[in-house]
């Protein structure tokens, strides 16, 4: 695969040609999981405590960058999209943030958190229909992430926790699928279809897989020993001239 | 992983609509938008039913083109994605529906032009390829080959300035726009040369005078409207030949 080794990061695809990224010395965590498995929150707690052991830390979430996230959420609101524009405008809005965001940090040795990366599109698109081929090359450009870290729950567990928060959302219930009327039973597959997905693109994709059906403190205590795990093994690759701040590295799990 | 180079999708396949589809390319003021103009009028004025499609058009992504173009925040990742969402949406709604309703598209620009400029800003060719995987091949494509210096000329004489992007000016290749026009827009033209091959793009010598390239716009048209029929007006639906 074209890859940076001059980086310590690796390109998912053919990478960004025309970009110098220089050496990119911080971390990529990926966090993933399906709507409602409670990933906001357990990055909430995740930063400050990455802050305590000193380490500067960078947010970026899906569909919040500056050039796109208003068109999506028109584009929504408007129900003028099709799973091909859908996952253009995905893609377009994650590579703003990779390239205005994601690398620059990575650049000045921040630790990224990132609230979903395109394993969300893969696991979307397969259920919606979309050629799996199509989306993967279609995320070329993106960089392989250090770790990332699955926030796995079965679909009964899931309904509740959703219906004590924000309830159920026509999105993130598949209503667009037109699976059927009731909102509550179209949830139930179309969430139980996504993280079908999910759970088969974390095999090949090697990702941490954390039990989320337990409780927030329960989940975080083993988010924080995965971290540690990965940053402690991320220092021991690093030749001791170069420390400090983990430079370039045999990837983890290799 | 992934093997892009070995998928082109179905731009390497004949497309299962009825209707045609028709594509000019060319660099800007290569003059390829009066040659459509004057082809679809001939069309109209033949009765076939014509649809009109410019590339860039698309209201989804205007505001954000719009956005990004001024603020400068688009990198050549972001803009060749930007376009791909304006030609899905168009795609979709007014290139697949005409052509499945026996129509003839006339496409002002098409993946071509993504395949030459984009690749000219810097990104991977296999990957604007794949990105591009869904799109129909057309019928006919046809590229309006022009000197730079002509088109400079062309477009400084109709309009005052040349624009920031179509001058490869977020580039940064020359800080005069013509002198940035003239670098950019030959790595266009190179790499335009080379896709004629690869997508058997037919050329049309596009420093000649105007009528002279239209006779033979007409010409390659009626060999693809060979076997074409036209859909049925609605007053013939009822049997009467």
């Amino acid at each position: 695969m074209a890859a940076g080794k001059s980086l310590g990061k690796r390109w998912y695809g053919q990478g960004l040609p025309y970009l110098k990224t220089g050496r990119l010395p911080g971390h990529l965590i990926v966090i993933e999981g399906t709507d409602g498995v409670g990933r906001s929150t357990q990055i909430e707690l995740l930063r400050p405590w990455l802050e305590l052991d000193g380490y500067a830390v960078s947010n970026t979430g899906w569909t919040r960058s500056p050039l796109l996230s208003d068109t999506i959420n028109e584009a929504k609101a408007g129900h003028e999209l099709t799973v091909l524009t859908f996952s253009l405008l995905y893609a377009a809005d994650f590579a703003d943030r990779l390239e205005h965001q994601i690398i620059p940090a990575l650049r000045a040795g921040f630790i990224v958190i990132a609230d979903r990366y395109m394993y969300t599109a893969f696991a979307r698109n397969m259920v919606m229909g979309a050629d799996p081929i199509w989306t993967r090359e279609l995320f070329g450009f993106a960089l392989t992430p250090d770790l990332v870290l699955y926030l796995e729950i079965d679909v009964d567990s899931l309904v509740p926790r959703v219906l004590q928060g924000k309830g159920m959302d026509y999105w993130e219930s598949g209503m667009h699928l037109a699976l059927g009327n009731d909102i509550f039973d179209s949830f139930k597959r179309y969430q139980g279809s996504l993280i079908d997905e999910y759970n088969v693109l974390a095999r090949e994709f090697d990702f941490v897989t954390v039990d989320a059906r337990r409780s927030i403190e329960a989940i975080q205590s083993d988010l924080r020993e995965n971290v540690s795990a990965y940053l402690a093994s991320s220092r021991r690759a690093t030749p001791a001239a170069q420390r400090p701040g983990s430079n370039d590295r045999a990837r983890r799990r290799s | 992983m992934i093997d892009a180079d070995t998928r082109r999708g179905l731009l390497t396949q004949e497309h299962p609509y009825p209707g045609r589809l028709i594509t000019v390319e060319g660099i800007d003021g290569s003059g390829k938008s009066t040659q459509l103009l004057l082809l679809d009028r001939w069309l109209a004025a033949r009765g076939y039913q014509v649809r009109l499609t410019e590339w860039n058009s698309s209201r989804l992504v205007r505001r954000a083109m719009k956005r990004g173009k001024k603020k400068d925040l688009l990198t050549p990742t972001t803009f060749s994605l930007l376009h791909a969402v304006d030609f899905a949406d168009r795609l979709t709604y007014q290139i697949v529906p005409p052509l499945k309703a026996g129509m003839i598209v006339l496409a002002d620009r098409y993946v071509y032009t993504a395949f030459s400029r984009d690749v000219a800003r810097g990104v991977h060719p296999a990957w604007v390829r794949a990105l591009y995987g869904f799109a129909p091949r057309p019928d006919l494509a046809l590229y309006f080959r022009v000197p730079i210096e002509v088109s400079l000329d062309r477009l400084l004489g109709g309009r005052a300035k040349l624009k920031y992007h179509e001058a490869g000016m977020d580039l940064g290749l020359a800080t005069d726009p013509a002198q940035s026009f003239r670098l950019f827009q030959s790595r266009v033209l190179d790499i335009y040369d080379q896709l004629t091959q690869e997508f058997d793009l037919r050329v049309v010598d596009a420093t000649g005078d105007i009528p002279t390239q239209q006779k033979v716009v007409r010409r390659l048209v009626q060999e693809v409207l060979r076997g074409y029929e036209r859909p049925r007006r609605a007053e013939a639906v009822d049997g009467g030949r």
